[in-house]
């Protein structure tokens, strides 16, 4: 006689199980079949498997962690590019990344996006080929160089610049835009040529060789359409849906675009991650991103490792470096600061301030010869003193 | 009771503080006042460096502060009077940040009061919390020197100039140290508060020195050369500088002498201080030796790897360890070592004497210095450490009694710590127990080799002796091999077959081998399971039985073991037939018999063995070793009495083969110079977002990976699992398939950064290309094997790509050493809590459930439900049955 589904729940209710494990329990005992009786037996060989299988207070869960993701290390490979998924943009992976993550470093070296466009009708943009295409251009960064050849006409003291109809159309730009984004960021005469189609003559506000030229500099750093940064804009088809993949990143930016799927965009810039959508986004991005670093390089660390490893750099609400200038440096402890990095300075700041060192953590005890207080050594016995059992023994030796 | 240690005392902390002048004197043995050491009979001289005030380093001296021997007195400070004040150079920033945010009148904080009040509300506010102030205190030193008249007297305040090493210009002017303390003096006490510093502890004014400490001598022994000259101290040398300009300095100045000589002496004062604590400050030379050396002085001696926290505190040295060589003996069990002879003799093991054991420890006393379970030492009740000689053993076996402690000679069965360097997981340290063996190495079980990442190429390892009762209690439970044959990175097996038992196995239980009685029994006969041989498989033509290597490695396997699963050798089928699997590569085992399948690296490899894995944890730690230690043993017979070699030979593949790989590898350079030409034509159409150089490189690229991979397949379609290399490379035992194409067929292209090799000469790789070709073997493709052997532009192209390789390795190492340093700093003092909470020392919440579910990833079955599916259709076929 198997039981209903809603019986299921009602004796599930109360395990205090983690959410993942309710569901696979779950699933089997339904697929299978039980009975009742079956059920109250498979509920209370989990409930024990589960208690078998947690972690032991008091044990050193932080080092561990450090050694799981440390200890790999050694087998990553150097190399900083390699093509990852999308063949045209270069990703840093391996051990470079993997430090990158740790070091919470405001701009990774390789920034990229994902950007997943919404798919909400059949003819959405993520289904729509040349709605994706026009969403391309208007991402990517376009600069003069995409679409014009510039000239230099010293002899008149001006830029020529010929701009080719073909790329215009393609990027869908028009000679007035260039016109006037010339117009807004050098704040110099610009004039569309009369005599030639598609010619933009720019003259420096002052007729100097030297402000003639570095106009010829500047007008390159132009960003005439796009976002700022964003390099190259790729797209690919995956399964049924487009996606547009980035060089560089600028996720605030693009989530404003229209036809771009909020829930499933992403980048690889945590600290971008963590301005824009939060700590708690900044925290499983740094997750995500540590965990594709190693499976990429065919090491399986444990979730949990990593996890652990996010949540202190994030738990006190902002993203910290594992190091000299984040968890490190903010130890309470002196001696432990001391033992890191920069010994010297941390002794004598502590002496001016009068800091108090409680030798609590793992490095002060070590230094001052003590046993830590962690795994074994937090475990204390204290004997009961029971008079009568103490007069019977002396008793007895007596 | 006398020899049991006291209950050992807890610092439950240490304050920091700066020291007043007043304390440095209340401290100080004696005041230094001459710059000589030693008298002309090498007696140390009264009021001079080495004076025994401070303590005593040459031995038969006595100390006059606490009438100890050298070794007994710790050392006592002594003190300079410093005739002129100078600043000490490790503040001289706050100094220079408390000058601009003082007032240079009246000294108070240019602070108005309810910014004061401010400021100091914040930090109690930030102490209460436990986050570090630093960001608060620069916030209050930025708004008082930005204040130009101050608030309480008026006093206009003027541009203070810092300048290097240690002055201080204000508008202009130079500030003597002894008007900076004056300045510092007039700071009150609440005003100090404001700033993070501590005014019971550290007044300002006290980082202006007027007294210098002196350290003990023990601080800074002198040594005696050989040819019985003494040689002194960095920091005695550095002292005799300062003492000797500071009485300059005195002279000059009784005598009256002229403003500007009594500037440079005072600089000179300043100089030598400076050095005396910090010998690298910049925008000053450093402090130097007769012999050019810089001297190494208080920072120094402090600083990075080796200085004192790094080196001294934090690593320490120890007694009772050993170090030497190890090789293999897959005798052993895993939870053994091998312990040389003359290691054994010198390590020992404390031993009470009780009535149960005085007896045998008598015998290791008389057999000391003979026979190889002896005696070292004896200790009294009152400490007092005997030796044991050939001449008073005899003595010293009668003389025990009961509470007398004996150090007995390391013996078999003694729990040791064993460690190999890099330490970079807690499996590089591991308990075994001890097995003494003859000869001069470390024995280990090869199954072992995996957590150490050890081999036997000359790598040497650690053992440490334990030496109480409560560290080999914790060792046994905690350390031991076998419970920690289950990795907490990612919660497999790290120990299990390598090499050898991987291919001795694969051997046995491939398809259906026909052995006879005696070789059954030969291979099972260093295993430890029962000598009793199922019902045969099948009988021979005389009706002998014959069992099949499946049945022998079954006899390993416990009672109530099921399985199915993939091995390695698997080809990975479009539909996998599971237990119909032709290629008999579908492992099924069945109530602990092995029905079907090959034992590879899949099964009990290192890393990845299912079998090993389940064992441990559904039948516990101790019949996994069992089970390792078993399966070795088994392993290395089977391999034996098989035999497996590899050879030159082994290598060979038919005429045809390299015909058809000479095909492939000329259409593949046909393909290129293709390309090439179509490169030069600007026919070429780019790749989207690539430059047409890249394109034609990555093109290049592509081809004559195809190439290489397609001639990889020629030569392995030529080679079938009768080729021990074959074997090896599928059972996952070493190598790989790639490895023995190289040999066999093509080596392939050398890259260096992941692209072709390009750089050399200008324009060409090697003088013998022409400038500009791109070909496929003018920038590193190597067509030929390394059996054929490589040609010579080859072999140096190959040497390139080698050479990167080497690099590489060099640089990483040193990379995810700093990287695991900074990960274990930061992460060491995290606790699982009994909440099953994560939390560091302070109790400040990391994780409100350990990896959200509270699981260990030691057990969490590689992070896979199994588990709850085990549970549920255990009980479900029981029912049933």
């Amino acid at each position: 006689m198997a039981i209903g589904e809603s019986t299921i729940e009602t004796m599930t209710r109360d395990m205090p199980l983690p959410a993942n494990i309710m569901k696979t329990l779950k699933e089997e005992v339904l697929r299978a079949g039980v009975n009742k009786k079956q059920m109250e037996e498979i509920i209370e060989q989990v409930l024990l498997e589960y208690e078998m299988a947690c972690i032991e207070p008091c044990d050193a869960v932080g080092v561990v962690a450090a050694q799981s993701i440390g200890e790999p290390g050694t087998q990553m490979t150097m190399r900083t590019f390699h093509y990852a998924g999308v063949a045209e943009i270069n990703v840093t992976l391996g051990l470079p990344r993997l430090v990158e993550i740790v070091d919470a470093r405001k701009i990774p070296s390789t920034p990229m996006m994902t950007i997943a466009l919404s798919k909400e009708g059949p003819d959405d943009y993520a289904y729509d080929r040349e709605k994706t295409r026009i969403l391309a251009w208007e991402i990517e960064a376009t600069k003069i160089d995409h679409i014009a050849d510039v000239t230099t006409d010293l002899s008149q003291m001006k830029l020529i610049i010929d701009l080719h109809e073909k790329a215009m159309y393609g990027r869908n730009i028009t000679i007035e835009q260039v016109k006037e984004k010339f117009n807004d960021e050098l704040n110099v005469m610009v004039a569309i040529s009369p005599d030639i189609d598609n010619q933009v003559i720019i003259t420096p506000n002052e007729a100097s060789y030297r402000e003639l030229l570095q106009l010829a500099k500047s007008i390159h750093d132009v960003t005439l359409k796009g976002i700022e940064g964003i390099k190259r804009v790729v797209v690919r088809k995956e399964g049924e849906e487009y996606t547009l993949y980035t060089e560089g990143s600028a996720l605030r930016e693009v989530l404003q675009f229209e036809g771009v799927d909020r829930t499933r965009t992403t980048t690889n810039n945590i600290n971008e991650i963590y301005e824009v959508l939060g700590i708690e986004a900044a925290r499983n991005s740094i997750i995500k991103e540590a965990t594709d670093t190693l499976r990429e390089q065919g090491l399986t660390v444990d979730i949990r490792h990593i996890m652990l490893v996010a949540d202190l750099m994030t738990c006190d609400g902002e993203v910290k470096q594992i190091g000299r200038h984040g968890i490190s440096g903010e130890k309470s402890s002196v001696f432990a600061r001391a033992a890191f990095e920069v010994t010297v300075n941390h002794l004598l700041d502590a002496g001016m301030r009068g800091d108090v060192d409680l030798l609590q953590g793992v490095t002060e005890n070590i230094i001052v010869g003590q046993p830590i207080r962690m795994g074994t050594g937090d475990v204390h016995l204290v004997a009961k003193k029971r008079p009568n059992v103490l007069a019977a023994k002396d008793d007895c030796e007596l | 009771m006398a020899n049991v240690p006291p209950i050992p005392k807890r610092i439950s902390a240490i304050k920091f503080g700066l020291m007043s002048p007043k304390e440095i004197r209340k401290m100080s043995a004696t005041s230094i006042d001459t710059a000589d050491t030693y008298d002309d009979d090498g007696f140390p001289i009264d009021m001079g460096l080495m004076d025994t005030k401070l303590g005593v380093i040459d031995p038969g001296l006595r100390c006059k502060t606490c009438h100890g021997r050298a070794g007994e007195c710790p050392g006592h400070f002594g003190h300079i009077n410093l005739v002129a004040p100078v600043i000490h150079v490790g503040f001289n920033k706050i100094i220079r940040k408390l000058l601009r945010a003082s007032c240079r009148k009246c000294s108070r904080l240019l602070l108005d009061v309810p910014q004061k009040a401010h400021f100091l509300s914040q930090l109690t506010a930030i102490e209460e919390i436990g986050h570090r102030p630093d960001d608060v205190i620069n916030e209050a030193y930025k708004e008082a020197s930005k204040v130009k008249v101050c608030p309480y007297c008026g006093e206009e305040q003027l541009d203070i100039k810092f300048e290097k090493p240690t002055e201080y210009l204000e508008d202009g002017e130079k500030l003597t140290p002894t008007e900076i303390r004056g300045r510092f003096e007039g700071i009150p006490d609440e005003d100090i508060k404001v700033i993070g510093m501590d005014p019971n502890n550290a007044r300002p004014e006290w980082m202006i020195l007027t007294v210098l400490p002196v350290p003990p001598v023990t601080v800074r022994p002198s040594i005696t050369l050989e040819s019985g000259q003494r040689s002194e101290d960095d920091l005695t040398h550095k002292l005799v500088d300062i003492i000797r300009i500071n009485y300059r300095f005195q002279e000059n100045r009784e005598a009256g002498a002229p403003q500007l000589i009594i500037e440079d002496l005072w600089e000179l004062l300043q100089y030598h201080v400076t050095t005396f604590f910090d010998n690298s400050v910049s925008g000053i030379p450093p402090a130097r030796h007769r012999s050019g050396r810089p001297l190494k002085t208080l920072s120094q001696r402090l600083k990075g790897k080796e200085g004192r926290f790094r080196g001294s505190l934090s690593g320490k040295r120890v007694n009772f360890s050993a170090r030497t060589v190890i090789s293999p003996d897959p005798n052993l069990s895993i939870n053994e070592v091998g312990v040389p002879i003359p290691i054994a003799r010198i390590l020992t093991v404390p031993v009470n004497v009780t009535p149960r054991n005085i007896e045998q420890l008598r015998v290791f006393i008389r057999n000391s210095g003979v026979v190889h379970p002896g005696a070292n030492y004896v200790f009294r009740p009152d400490g007092r450490r005997i030796k044991v000689t050939e001449s008073n053993k005899e003595d010293l076996a009668e003389k025990i009694e009961y509470n007398w402690m004996v150090e007995r000679q390391l013996n078999d069965g003694d729990t040791v710590l064993f460690n190999r360097q890099p330490s970079l997981h807690k499996m590089s340290i591991m308990a075994h127990s001890v097995k003494v063996l003859p000869d001069k190495t470390f024995r280990l079980n090869p199954a072992v080799c995996p957590p150490y990442n050890a081999d036997f190429d000359g790598d040497e390892m650690n053992m440490h002796a334990l030496q109480t009762e409560e560290s080999r209690a914790e060792a046994r439970i905690l350390m031991q091999v076998q419970e920690n044959i289950l990795s907490p990175r990612f919660g497999g097996p790290i120990i299990g077959g390598i090499h050898d038992h991987i291919s001795g196995l694969f051997i046995l239980t491939r398809f259906e081998k026909k052995i006879s009685k005696p070789n059954a029994y030969d291979l099972l006969r260093k295993t430890d399971v029962e000598r009793v041989l199922p019902e045969p498989a099948s009988f021979g033509e005389n009706g002998e039985p014959y069992w099949t290597g499946k049945q022998i490695f079954s006899q390993l396997l416990p009672k109530g073991l099921n399985m199915g699963f993939s091995a390695q050798v698997c080809s990975h089928c479009e539909t996998c037939k599971k237990e119909e699997c032709p290629y008999d590569s579908y492992v099924v085992i069945e109530d602990g018999e092995l029905i079907k399948g090959t034992i590879d690296e899949a099964s009990i490899g290192a890393f990845k063995g299912k079998i090993l894995e389940r064992i441990i944890k559904q039948f516990g730690a101790s019949q996994g070793a069992r089970f390792v230690d078993n399966f070795t043993r088994l392993a290395i017979r089977a391999v034996m009495r098989s035999g497996l070699s590899f050879g030159i030979a082994d290598e060979d593949i038919p005429k045809e083969a390299s015909i058809q790989i000479n095909e492939v590898l000329g259409k593949a350079e046909d393909d290129v110079q293709k390309l090439i030409q179509s490169f030069i034509n600007k026919e070429l159409e780019p790749l989207p977002g690539r430059t047409l150089d890249e394109t034609i490189e990555m093109s290049i690229m592509q081809k004559l990976g195809k190439a290489r991979d397609e001639t990889g397949n020629i030569a392995d379609s030529h080679m079938g699992l009768e080729n021990p290399a074959v074997i090896m490379a599928r059972s996952g035992a070493r190598g790989s398939i790639l490895n023995l194409t190289q040999m066999a067929a093509c080596v392939g292209q050398q890259a260096v950064r992941g692209e072709r090799i390009q750089r050399g000469y200008a324009g060409r790789t090697l003088p013998h290309f022409a400038k500009g070709d791109l070909g496929s073997d003018a920038h590193g493709f190597v067509k030929a094997s390394y059996k054929s052997g490589l040609n010579p532009t080859e072999y140096f192209f190959h040497a390139i790509g080698g050479r990167e390789g080497l690099v590489d390795t060099a640089v990483r190492t040193s990379q995810s050493g700093y990287l695991q340093r900074r990960l274990v700093n930061a992460l060491q003092d995290l606790e699982a809590q009994y909440d099953l909470t994560v939390r560091d020392t302070r109790g400040v919440v990391v994780q409100f459930k350990f990896g959200e579910d509270g699981i260990n990833p030691t057990k969490s079955d590689f992070s896979k439900p199994d588990a709850i599916r085990r549970i549920v259709s255990d009980v479900v076929n029981r029912e049933v049955e």
